[in-house]
């Protein structure tokens, strides 16, 4: 098994007609990934990349049995299309889109609880790089051919700090059982701690990998979670260490407005709480080597 | 977005919270006008500069007549305010906010965040006015309050009252605290703030409830339905750097180091950074160009960077996913081509096509240095920019 995402998958893009959703729609086709439409509201009836495209979510998964979908969709139409997949019954999402109003982002995560938990959609994302799970399926825009399927879990907020750390592990001969981008987003769909839970209880993933950055309390919450719940061995990084205090870097989410919200002070608790750290980012992939010998 | 006090104080005040009577200047003169019109015996000047620590900066200051303004304000005009929020090159003053002193019976804290941990909207409140609010949790941190608004249905009257007495105002002033955390509040909401904070809010010897001070800041990713709020920009305010590469979609935060970073990707960008302090040299730069490294991105990412006189030596560390690397080479060896820099230049490509991309680098001509690993990346740049200062001391000077 893996997280999130199989081959068998089905899988749509939302907003598919766009340029860029529509060569990434292709890669994830060529990579093997079961797309099976698109939806941009207006065009139902075409077809795109050989699926055929729906103007509604609904319609879309009552077609094709639809239940993962790729959210590609400008910032301001964003959040009302993650909401639209929450209510069509769609079982996982990811949201590629930088630039959504972080009270969009209340909103949509508010809308979601109204739904009980088993039919709850799970939301990667927003501002990541997607999910994939190697030699299986891809949702998202990462370069496919980086990642060897494996039994190594990873749990980023950026996308290129990701993919290196995937680099490494691949220049080791290691794999990933599922490598899921959480966004560099304040307020993001799921957490570290959300993401572990999932890992904890595959079988496929033997080690988990934590990539994380400056700003908020999710490296903290999930240090206590594994602190309690996680079994496997866990191993971080946390990028940041020479950022300024109050300094938004890049990500909407990475900055250090409180008491604990920095990568050193991160770093601290995280292996307080047997969390393996790794000291810089170019020795990710050897110290995940050396955790699962 | 930063905006000043005195369009914060706007702001609020049409959202239904009082504010002192107050009037905007842009000269000492004019400060000392507004004054006069104004009436009253007693008036407070502020410098308006995007920045907290502005009391103890000298930039507020009380006055008694329109000559202690214009003295006052002659003072501040042209110069820059330094305070602990700003760094040491300050903020400049180009306007002046003259207000009516109001009688002061207590001083409140009040907030509004955007809290990551609830994911919600969260008030927090003092009875600790007047202090900042990491002094208040570090000192006092009994006295604050919080409570946070389920977005559904926005903030509650019960939840304003609780938090009115539990500062303590007393039974009749407690409906004017209700109209004030609900104005703030929709303010927050309607115009995608992601800070609102009073502070001081105060209580007045007459009973009125009063924001003397005002600080809003807006999410860059909500301007576009908030044409308004754009408006209120400010670029004096502003670093020209970080504010020029903004316009260009480029994320750049300057810093005191001397060793420029190019890099794509927020996250990869501070771990370049952090593997540069490792390897024993201090980064001169945060610079994120973005997932795709088009080469036009490439070329004004190598322009910012050396517009800083401090950078002595760049890394460029670029993963090619998508955007081959042999695409990317190109486009860095287009940019210096065009734009030669006279410092030295590491580069280190990782990802899709990686060979091609180091024998572009390779047959160029171009002094550059390569490097395969992200640790080997930040050694040669560290060693490039000491054995560069060493040779040529004076070569950043000029």
């Amino acid at each position: 098994m893996s997280i999130f995402l199989d081959r068998e998958t089905r899988v749509i893009v939302q907003g598919i007609t766009g340029k860029m959703a529509r060569f990434h729609a292709r890669e994830m086709i060529d990579y093997g990934t079961n797309v099976v439409g698109g939806v941009v509201p207006g065009k139902g009836g075409e077809t795109c990349e050989g699926v055929p495209v729906f103007d509604t979510v609904k319609q879309a998964v009552a077609e094709t049995g639809a239940e993962a979908t790729l959210v590609f969709v400008p910032p301001p139409a964003a959040a009302d299309s993650i909401m639209e997949a929450a209510d069509a019954g769609i079982r996982y999402c990811v949201c590629i889109t930088d630039g959504i109003p972080a009270q969009d982002m209340i909103r949509v995560k508010r809308y979601m609880y109204r739904y009980p938990k088993e039919r709850r959609m799970i939301l990667t994302g927003p501002n990541c790089a997607g999910t994939i799970s190697p030699g299986k399926a891809m949702l998202g825009i990462m370069p496919g051919h980086i990642y060897l399927p494996g039994n190594v879990g990873i749990i980023g907020r950026s996308g290129t700090l990701g993919y290196e750390a995937a680099a490494q592990l691949k220049e080791r001969g290691l794999g990933v059982s599922t490598s899921v981008g959480i966004g560099g987003d304040p307020i993001n769909g799921s957490s570290f701690r959300d993401v572990l839970e999932h890992f904890e209880q595959d079988d496929e993933t033997h080690v988990i990998c934590m990539i994380g950055e400056i700003g908020g309390p999710q490296e903290a919450e999930a240090a206590e979670y594994i602190r309690n719940h996680v079994s496997k061995p866990v191993v971080a990084y946390v990028a940041g260490l020479t950022a300024p205090k109050g300094r938004t870097m890049g990500h909407a989410g990475a900055i250090i407005s409180a008491f604990g919200e920095s990568a050193s002070e991160k770093v601290e608790i995280l292996a307080a709480a047997g969390v393996t750290m790794a000291e810089n980012p170019a020795v990710i992939g050897e110290t995940i080597a050396r955790v699962m010998q | 977005m930063d905006i000043h006090e005195y369009q914060a104080k706007e702001i609020l005040n049409r959202f239904g919270v009082g504010i002192p009577q107050g009037a905007l200047a842009y000269s000492p003169e004019q400060a000392a006008y507004r004054a006069r019109e104004m009436g009253g015996d007693r008036w407070v000047v502020k410098a308006q500069v995007h920045a907290g620590g502005r009391g103890k900066a000298g930039g507020v200051k009380v006055c008694d007549s329109d000559l202690e303004i214009q003295a006052a304000t002659e003072a501040m005009f042209g110069q820059k305010l330094v305070t602990h929020q700003t760094g040491p090159e300050g903020k400049g003053i180009y306007r002046v906010y003259v207000e009516a002193a109001v009688p002061i019976a207590r001083e409140i804290y009040l907030g509004f965040v955007l809290d990551r941990a609830s994911q919600r909207v969260m008030i927090v409140a003092s009875g600790e006015g007047g202090m900042e609010i990491e002094e208040i949790s570090a000192e006092k941190p009994d006295s604050i309050v919080r409570a946070t608004v389920e977005p559904a249905v926005g903030l509650q009257e019960f939840q304003c009252r609780e938090i009115a007495f539990a500062l303590g105002i007393k039974p009749g002033m407690v409906q004017q605290m209700v109209r004030t955390l609900r104005g703030c509040y929709r303010a927050f909401r309607e115009l995608d703030a992601t800070m609102v904070e009073v502070n001081p809010l105060v209580v007045t010897s007459d009973d009125r409830i009063l924001a003397l001070d005002a600080k809003m800041t807006f999410d860059n990713n909500a301007l576009f339905r908030h044409s308004q709020i754009l408006e209120l920009r400010d670029k004096s305010q502003e670093d020209p750097r970080e504010s020029r590469a903004a316009d260009h979609g480029l994320s750049y935060v300057g810093l005191d180091g001397n060793i420029g970073c190019i890099v794509n990707g927020a996250g990869l960008a501070m771990a370049t950074m952090d593997t540069i302090k490792l390897a024993g040299g201090e980064p001169a730069n945060f610079l994120d160009i973005g997932g795709g490294a088009t080469p036009e991105r490439v070329a004004r990412a190598f322009n910012l960077v050396m517009s800083d006189k401090n950078v002595q030596a760049i890394l460029v560390n670029i993963f090619a996913g998508i955007n081959r690397c042999d695409w990317v080479a190109e486009g860095v060896v287009r940019a210096l081509r065009e734009n030669p820099v006279p410092v030295p230049v590491v580069v280190r490509l990782a990802g899709t096509n990686v060979e091609e991309g180091q024998k572009i680098l390779a047959q160029s001509g171009l002094p550059l240095i390569r490097a395969t690993t992200l640790m080997e990346a930040a050694e040669r740049a560290v060693a490039a920019w000491r054995a560069d200062t060493q040779r040529n001391p004076n070569l950043r000077a000029v």
